[in-house]
């Protein structure tokens, strides 16, 4: 990490979320070898906090512009850091045809159920029920769709050999976010393939909730919608798919 | 590999595809469409016999912005498309300009608007010369009339988006991209790894500060400069890269200004005119953006009239009319997208201006 004040509010999940991918990176070694591509979002500034080469995408991009890197680079490691806007919206062709074809990179996809840079607008993860400023009535399937899985959406694929659903929102989950995060760097370090970790993160100010209230909502409300655990695992020598 | 002076009959989009590969191109990313598979499908072959990256994509979107990840790590990048496509690039040209990486994109052309139809036209030049995508930018458009210069534009095209770090356009269209002509290859064949590292690339930071690409500047003040940065870019590309050709201008009264195919069919109606001693000559521009201004306005000096002939509804003539200033005449005929017109009808259309222009100076 450089060393810079975060520009995220309180109770945010993405400086815990910065801080887990720093770490494993550092602690991996490959810091020197990395790329990261920023979303278009909150964390669109990542670049102010990681300290490793970085390159923007246009909006939902990210994983064209990591596969155009990784490939052009192959002894790379290569990350794409989205949130559910950016890969499961404007973003989802990209991410599934990164997926299927293999591409030896790995996604950090922050999935906090609302568009909250620009303001709290529903996202394809919001939840059934959830008022947002987009939908002021609360989200309805008839009317605006279901909430996507996205780990279980690319579970299909053959591409994708790693994918798991953790969250930020008590120590023990961040411990396991963390081992989540550096068994998906592992995968792209192994060579085996598409990795993806999606994190149940906290966003206190668009969801109008303390931040203890955040927390406790993730473990009550969010993670029923979304189970935590690994999705899939199909690397050599892994379980079938766990849990 | 690179042997000098190898003589070869070629089809337009071969011409391109391995113009590219000699100038050491180590990333394709193209989706399929209509007149321009020949290239996607070349460097498919190609890029495999070398060793390089070829990518089918998902959409036009994804190649576009595949080639900005690549570009960003130094690599020489290109994607080819058609006009409907061309439409979805233009997100990521705007990006690709702003973030000041270099990449060639090729257009052939083709009907338009909407899915219009797979024949020739010229209907896309307002949008490859005014940027195309949001913003204020611009790249650098080169309208390719034969084989040849297909393959010669298009190595010229990878060195001036390294040397400006911009995106750089050949614009062509579905006729030029299926001809066969013979092509030289007059130069030397350049490998990935002859290509001088670029200092501000992303290899990773080992053993240097890590770097960041970026085109959101939040701060007002380093977004105006930055935006004047790349407006100085474009003023020094205008002063230095401008490219055109001019054809029995020597004694001429009379101009026909055209590009590409367009130029093509007109040089064989100026031939016609010249059999029949009317002075009428040709003015090709060869960069589009920048447009040859100066050529143009010099030529009113001497020419009464400027027939700017597209095969669009009146693109190309706003450039000439802001170049001729208003000292000379400047008409139009246009052909929208869909048929080819041929020299014959080119030549009525010049004869009828020619003559209207000799009873005006009797």
């Amino acid at each position: 990490m450089k060393n810079a004040v975060t520009h995220y509010c309180p109770g945010c999940g993405h400086s815990v979320i910065h801080r887990l991918t720093a770490e494993v990176i550092q602690e991996l070694g490959i810091a020197g070898k990395t790329i990261g591509v920023p979303p278009a979002g909150c964390a669109v500034l990542a670049y102010f906090y990681f300290d490793v080469d970085m390159t923007e995408a246009p909006h939902g991009r990210g994983c064209a512009v990591a596969t155009g890197i990784k490939r052009a680079l192959p002894e790379s490691i290569v990350f794409t850091y989205q949130g559910d806007g950016d890969l499961a919206a404007i973003g989802t062709a990209e991410v599934i045809h990164a997926a299927n074809r293999g591409e030896n990179i790995t996604v950090i996809f922050v999935n906090n159920a609302v568009y909250g840079m620009t303001g709290g607008q529903m996202a394809p993860t919001t939840l059934l029920g959830m008022k947002t400023t987009t939908s002021p009535a609360g989200r309805d399937a008839g009317r605006e769709g279901n909430p996507i899985r996205v780990c279980e959406l690319l579970s299909s694929l053959d591409g994708a050999v790693y994918l798991e659903r953790t969250a930020v929102n008590s120590v023990r989950s961040i411990r396991r976010t963390k081992k989540a995060i550096r068994e998906a760097f592992q995968t792209q370090i192994d060579g085996k393939g598409f990795s993806l970790v999606e994190i149940l993160s906290p966003c206190p100010t668009n969801w109008k909730l303390s931040s203890a209230a955040s927390w406790k909502w993730i473990d009550e409300v969010m993670s029923k919608q979304y189970p935590i655990g690994i999705i899939k695992d199909i690397r050599e020598g892994a379980a079938k798919d766990a849990e | 590999m690179s042997k000098i002076e190898e003589k070869k009959l070629m089809r337009g989009a071969e011409a391109i595809g391995e113009a590219a590969i000699r100038s050491g191109c180590s990333c394709y990313f193209g989706y399929p469409i209509t007149p321009q598979n020949e290239i996607t499908e070349y460097m498919a072959r190609r890029m495999l016999q070398t060793g390089r990256v070829f990518i089918q994509s998902e959409s036009e979107l994804a190649a576009i912005n595949m080639v900005l990840g690549a570009a960003a790590t130094g690599a020489r990048a290109m994607t080819s498309s058609s006009s409907p496509g061309m439409s979805l690039k233009q997100e990521g040209i705007s990006f690709i300009a702003a973030m000041e990486l270099p990449s060639v994109i090729v257009n052939v052309m083709r009907g338009g608007p909407g899915l219009g139809n797979i024949a020739p036209a010229q209907s896309d030049y307002f949008q490859a010369t005014r940027g195309g995508g949001h913003g204020d930018y611009r790249t650098i458009v080169l309208a390719p009339a034969t084989v040849q210069e297909l393959y010669n534009l298009t190595r010229k095209a990878f060195d001036l988006a390294d040397e400006y770090r911009t995106p750089v356009m050949i614009l062509a269209d579905g006729m030029l991209g299926q001809m066969m002509e013979p092509v030289v290859f007059n130069d030397k064949a350049i490998e990935p790894g002859d290509l001088p590292e670029k200092p501000w690339a992303l290899r990773g930071a080992e053993g240097r500060p890590s770097r960041f690409i970026r085109s959101l500047i939040l701060d007002p003040n380093l977004e105006e400069e930055h935006n004047w940065r790349l407006y100085r870019k474009y003023q020094r590309i205008e002063r230095r890269e401008v490219q055109f050709e001019e054809f029995n201008m020597q004694g001429a009264e009379m101009a026909v200004v055209a590009y590409g195919t367009a130029a093509r069919i007109a040089k064989a109606a100026v031939k016609r005119c010249i059999e029949k001693n009317m002075r009428v000559g040709l003015i090709r521009p060869i960069s589009l953006w920048p447009f040859p201004a100066k050529a143009i306005l010099e030529s009113t000096n001497y020419i009464k009239h400027l027939l700017c002939f597209e095969m669009s509804m009146g693109q190309m003539i706003e450039d000439v009319k802001l170049s001729a200033e208003g000292k000379t005449e400047v008409s139009l005929y246009g052909r929208p997208g869909g048929v080819v017109p041929t020299p014959v009808e080119l030549f009525r259309v010049i004869s009828r201006a020619y003559n209207k222009l000799a009873r005006e100076t009797k």
